[in-house]
């Protein structure tokens, strides 16, 4: 019969190897374990979240009905959304500028951009404490512009990761298609609008992306950036855990966890429908 | 109007520089309405340097070009009367077929009907009706080639400037594009200039062809003046191959000449030169006139008559080489001298490369009008 007849293991699949198959089990149990522990748990009919105690979701009214829990949500995906959108701006421009032209210090310029990325978070989060305090930045304006300084921190680390995709994604870019657009009349405004944007998009979308999510989930930067009335998502979870780990931190969690799964599902699938639209 | 009289391009005086390298040396020529231009030169050579001052992607550092007796200084690519088809087509990849070869009409603020109409039409012209709505990575090489052609076209530009437009395609499409690309020419009356560095597609397609060297124009002639009168050693050399021997010229009268050659022996011509007598002088023979046989196969007397008809030029070796390409099979001849020679033999029964064999003894002969005698 075919469902068992076993065909010979060919030199290079590995999938079909037992040790493969153990060593990719145990990558996905590390990866995994934890946050399948999580969800379960949030169903578990207890104050205390150690023992299972049968299955609810009450846990789940309960974090929804916290008002102040669904505020710093709001807040969270207020700035994610921000921060992306300035984020996309600065770093796309900053790419091109880095990549189209030469000018005084771009070593200088080209080398520091990515800086944000590499010094540690905390260092950062202490420099925007300080700077924010030194500046005088005000801390009681009207909701959202109290959340101006936690998404000036944002946007400083999230555009470089922007420019570096949109980068790599220009050094692809076949310089006679810009110059064929131009031989066909383009002013350098078309060129960029109808030949270079297209080209960058998919980069755009991986760059908006990888902002939003960097945004949403930041705690280090966005606790030394906060104020008592700018509590995010991530900030709030951690002060709920100090008193107890109870099942609502979990059901919040999850709740986070599905957002963030959902909204790249949603940026994955759009870029593809127009990627087999190009295509067909 | 373009008035047909006059040159549609004139480049005057024109260098281009890059740093110290000189791309383009004072190079003046003049491109006439309606003819297909080739400029012909190895890489490197300032050829794609000249077609994009044209096209107004690189300023020339000094001289001028006109366009339609129009000075190009200051307008840029955008704004000139010629297009181009680039060496990658520089299809838009995220464009179909009828929205990259509309493109340029919607920037132009052609309306909606007349682009349709004439997108059509482009494509008709290139043989891609019916492909309006694929995308270019659904497409051929040749393909997109015919796209990027079509996309220029569709503007109707007094001057389409193609930048090595067959080298990207395998042989047998190469040579059936050599064809069409003469007949949309003819069909369409634009001015074509090409760039390449193939002698063939030069050859086959040019109405004339410029041949560069160094950013310096070495000869401008028609095809056949190219190949059978080159004005120097780097046309000769360039253009098809070619036995070169260098020598001296003992006579120079107006009905013939002569000239001493160490390595092929003494070569005769019936028709003078007017050289200076004793110069150093060059001569060059093509390997396709020469005609190689058995020695002694004659009927004449006299040794030197037994081998070669009555004023022909005469020589004799041995064969140290062989190569059989089908349709002609190539010979490189040692010479009595020492010196080698090329011949090539057409084939002209299945059996002709049975004929000779290597270290065989053969006698060549050739016409009194088949040498070229260059001075420099």
């Amino acid at each position: 019969m075919a469902l068992f007849a076993r065909t010979p293991i060919a030199p290079l699949e590995y999938s079909r190897t037992l040790w493969m198959r153990l060593w990719v089990g145990a990558v996905m149990l590390f990866l995994y374990a934890p946050l399948i522990v999580l969800v379960i748990f949030s169903f578990n009919d207890s104050k205390r979240n150690v023992v299972w105690r049968g299955f609810t979701t009450k846990y789940y009214e309960k974090a929804l009905g916290n008002d102040q829990l669904v505020e710093a949500l709001l807040n969270s995906l207020t700035i994610a959304a921000l921060a992306t959108i300035a984020s996309l701006a600065l770093g796309a421009v900053a790419a091109v500028m880095l990549w189209r032209f030469r000018f005084p210090l771009k070593g200088a310029v080209d080398g520091t951009i990515s800086l944000p990325i590499i010094v540690p978070e905390i260092c950062l989060g202490v420099a925007f404490l300080m700077f924010f305090a030194a500046v005088g930045w005000p801390t009681d304006l009207v909701w959202p512009f109290n959340l101006g300084a936690i998404t000036i921190a944002h946007i400083t680390f999230c555009f470089p990761f922007v420019t570096m995709v949109v980068r790599s994604r220009l050094a692809t870019f076949n310089r006679e298609q810009e110059e064929a657009a131009k031989d066909l009349g383009a002013s350098e405004w078309q060129v960029f609008r109808d030949v270079l944007i297209p080209h960058i998009k998919p980069a755009l979308v991986a760059g908006a992306l990888l902002s939003f999510t960097l945004s949403l989930d930041d705690f280090v930067i966005t606790y030394f950036t906060s104020g008592p009335d700018t509590i995010t998502f991530p900030v709030k979870v951690y002060s709920m855990v100090r008193f107890s780990v109870t099942p609502e931190v979990n059901a919040a969690s999850t709740l986070l966890i599905v957002l963030t799964v959902v909204l790249t599902f949603i940026a994955l699938k759009a870029q593809g429908v127009k990627a087999i639209a190009e295509t067909h | 109007m373009t008035d047909p009289t006059k040159p549609i391009i004139q480049i005057q005086n024109v260098s281009k520089r890059f740093g110290k390298v000189t791309a383009v040396d004072n190079v003046s020529l003049d491109i006439n309405a309606g003819e297909f231009f080739v400029l012909l030169g190895p890489s490197g050579c300032g050829k794609t340097t000249l077609l994009r001052m044209i096209a107004g992607f690189e300023l020339p550092t000094e001289g001028r070009i006109l366009i339609d007796g129009q000075d190009m200084a200051g307008i840029p690519p955008n704004k000139r009367p010629v297009n181009m088809v680039f060496q990658s087509y520089a299809v838009f990849p995220h464009m179909s077929v009828a929205d990259n070869v509309a493109y340029g009409l919607k920037i132009a603020g052609v309306k909606g009907g007349e682009v349709k109409d004439r997108v059509a039409e482009a494509l008709d012209l290139v043989k891609l009706g019916g492909f309006e709505s694929r995308m270019p990575d659904q497409m051929s090489g040749g393909q997109r080639q015919r796209v990027a052609l079509a996309r220029s076209l569709v503007m109707r530009p007094k001057v389409l400037l193609l930048d090595e437009p067959l080298s990207a395609l395998d042989a047998k499409l190469r040579a059936q594009m050599q064809f069409e690309l003469s007949e949309l020419q003819e069909k369409v009356g634009i001015t074509f200039v090409t760039v390449t560095h193939d002698q063939d597609e030069a050859l086959s397609m040019a109405c004339r062809i410029a041949v560069i060297n160094k950013g310096d124009v070495s000869q401008l002639a028609a095809p056949s003046d190219l190949y059978e009168y080159p004005a120097n050693r780097f046309v000769a050399d360039f253009v098809g191959s070619v036995n070169i021997f260098e020598g001296k010229l003992t006579l120079d009268e107006p009905d013939k000449a002569a000239v001493d050659c160490p390595g092929l022996g003494k070569v005769y011509l019936n028709h003078g030169v007017t050289g200076p007598h004793g110069a150093d002088v060059w001569v060059a023979l093509r390997p396709e006139k020469i005609y190689l046989h058995v020695p002694g196969a004659g009927k004449a007397v006299t040794a030197a008559a037994q081998d070669a008809p009555d004023g022909h030029n005469f020589a004799r070796g041995k064969i140290k080489g062989m190569s059989y390409l089908g349709d002609i099979t190539l010979f490189e001849i040692e010479l009595e001298t020492g010196a080698r020679i090329r011949v090539s033999r057409p084939n002209l029964s299945r059996h002709d490369q049975e004929d000779f064999t290597w270290d065989d003894k053969v006698s060549m002969h050739w016409r009194a009008d088949s040498p070229v005698v260059l001075l420099g």
